[in-house]
């Protein structure tokens, strides 16, 4: 087949499954939280509800279109397409799992191995900003640009600290491809040993970006009824909601393949050479626990939601600027220091 | 034409296209909207040119960071209105002269001016390998002390947002 084709087939595929997976994330997130408030949940439509997301999905998009009189109605619609494409868009440089060779061809299960991967996913989730900016802007309500900008500045001071972070990680693996990040860590150990106080950071700023508890200060029923997207009704609702749960899932991807080993997992090679596994079978594994670790951390998204309660306003900026921003940059230094002294600058 | 002289043609036509609407837009935020389009097509040319690094940082500094603050400033100062102020006639007649000046200058400085084909030596010169040793090696004193010029602008922002400056 030809390369094009082989991409647009991935194209393809991971587009569905980011939409399947964000589809039973809502599904997962009502699930998780009745057995965490010991409830049973929803269970009634399909067997043990299974097909709840569809009626969701359904109800949504039949929900009468409400566009405000006085908004800016085509700044009304595009807030809610930025949101969910620049959402879409970060998966393009994620790894899903080994080469698979068919024939004499070598086939990456990964969209486009970008040498600025890191920098790339960046760039997007600056872009997501403007989906809530321009969204709360557009309603023409004070709530919803109040709760825009809540939203915007949180996600522009935890972009910081996360930066700093990453910065720490591409200091020591030397290269800002997330394929050969995650080809590293193969060979060596997983990040997490290296970059213990870089993981922290990130995976708390991830969720201040992803505006997920507790940091989902943007929407705050009693200050701000429903924060930037009060105004928004039927499907444009349901693209803001969606692109919070498809951030949740490529976030955690991002998040596993920095610190946690990408699609690689422990004894690999050794089980492979012990069962006599392909090298594309042993690639077909990879990415069952690719996204077993995916799902692990949607899980945690979660977990955390329905434990600790949220901050206050004034916390969470003194915790972005205060506290995460001077230890990401310590977490630097003392990198550059042990890196030094290792003799390996 | 081969594809990249068509994304060339079609970037090209993008930022002069949005660059015009920002200056004649009347509500600001559609400006500031178009201004992050024209930074996009730039950005695209960047790539084009085989500098992936800088279009990545062109991408986050400037429409990722920069224009996010000028729509802060332009929400909050709720300049949302088309509240144009009409200029009066004389300023209107002093500002097409001084910018034909311009135009009259740029044309004579154009003129003589050779359009030759460059072709990059190597296409690896705009990566972030190549881009991060010639900053660190060659121009490391200069990098480090642009460094503090931003130490500057940090500390007194900091100075001007304490309430009380006793």
């Amino acid at each position: 087949m030809e390369p094009l084709l082989i991409k647009v087939i991935i194209v393809i595929v991971l587009f569905v499954i980011t939409l399947l997976v964000a589809l039973y994330a809502t599904f997962a997130e009502r699930k998780v939280s009745a057995i965490m408030q010991d409830r049973i949940g929803p269970n009634r439509a399909g067997p043990f509800g299974l097909l709840q997301p569809l009626a969701d999905g359904v109800k949504m998009i039949m929900k009468e279109e409400l566009i405000p009189a006085l908004a800016n109605k085509w700044l009304f619609i595009i807030g809610p397409c930025i949101a969910l494409l620049t959402a879409l868009m970060t998966g393009a440089v994620v790894p899903w799992g080994g080469p698979i060779k068919i024939g004499d061809q070598v086939i990456t299960l990964q969209v486009a191995d970008l040498n600025i991967g890191i920098l790339y996913i960046f760039g997007v989730v600056s872009m997501g900003v403007y989906g809530i900016m321009i969204g709360g802007w557009a309603s023409n309500n004070k709530f919803s640009l109040i709760g825009a900008i809540r939203a915007s500045s949180q996600m522009i001071s935890y972009e910081i600290a996360m930066g700093l972070a990453i910065i720490a990680l591409v200091m020591t693996t030397g290269t800002l491809s997330l394929n050969e990040i995650v080809l590293q860590q193969d060979e060596g150990w997983a990040n997490i040993v290296i970059q213990p106080l870089g993981f922290l950071i990130f995976i708390i700023c991830a969720f201040a970006e992803t505006n997920r508890a507790p940091f989902d200060l943007p929407e705050c029923e009693t200050e701000l009824v429903g924060g930037y997207h009060t105004e928004y009704s039927s499907m444009k609702l349901g693209f803001y909601l969606f692109a919070e749960y498809i951030n949740m899932f490529i976030s955690s991807a991002v998040i596993v393949c920095f610190y946690f080993g990408g699609y690689n997992f422990p004894f690999q090679h050794e089980l492979a050479e012990l069962l006599g596994l392909s090298s594309n079978a042993l690639s077909i594994i990879q990415t069952v626990f690719m996204f077993g670790k995916v799902f692990f951390f949607i899980f945690f998204f979660m977990w955390v939601r329905w434990t600790i309660p949220r901050f206050r306003y004034d916390q969470l900026m003194t915790l972005g600027w205060k506290v995460l921003l001077p230890l990401a940059l310590a977490n630097i230094f003392v990198t550059g220091l042990v890196m030094w002294g290792m003799g390996k600058i | 034409m081969s594809i990249t002289l068509i994304i060339f043609w079609f970037l090209s036509f993008l930022a002069l296209i949005s660059a015009a609407i920002v200056v004649f837009a009347k509500n600001p935020v559609h400006s500031v909207l178009f201004l992050i389009i024209t930074f996009f097509a730039i950005a695209g040319h960047y790539l084009l040119l085989s500098a992936q690094f800088l279009a990545a940082v062109h991408i986050i500094v400037y429409a990722g960071a920069i224009m996010v603050l000028f729509l802060y400033v332009i929400m909050m100062l709720n300049l949302n209105k088309e509240t144009e102020p009409h200029k009066k006639p004389l300023i209107k007649f002093i500002a097409v002269i001084a910018a034909g000046l311009l135009m009259l200058t740029l044309v004579a400085a154009f003129k003589g001016a050779e359009i030759t084909v460059v072709t990059a030596a190597d296409p690896s010169i705009g990566s972030v390998e190549t881009l991060g040793k010639v900053l660190f090696k060659e121009f490391l004193l200069p990098f480090e002390v642009s460094s503090i010029l931003f130490l500057a602008a940090m500390v007194g922002a900091v100075y001007l947002s304490k309430k009380d400056l006793n």
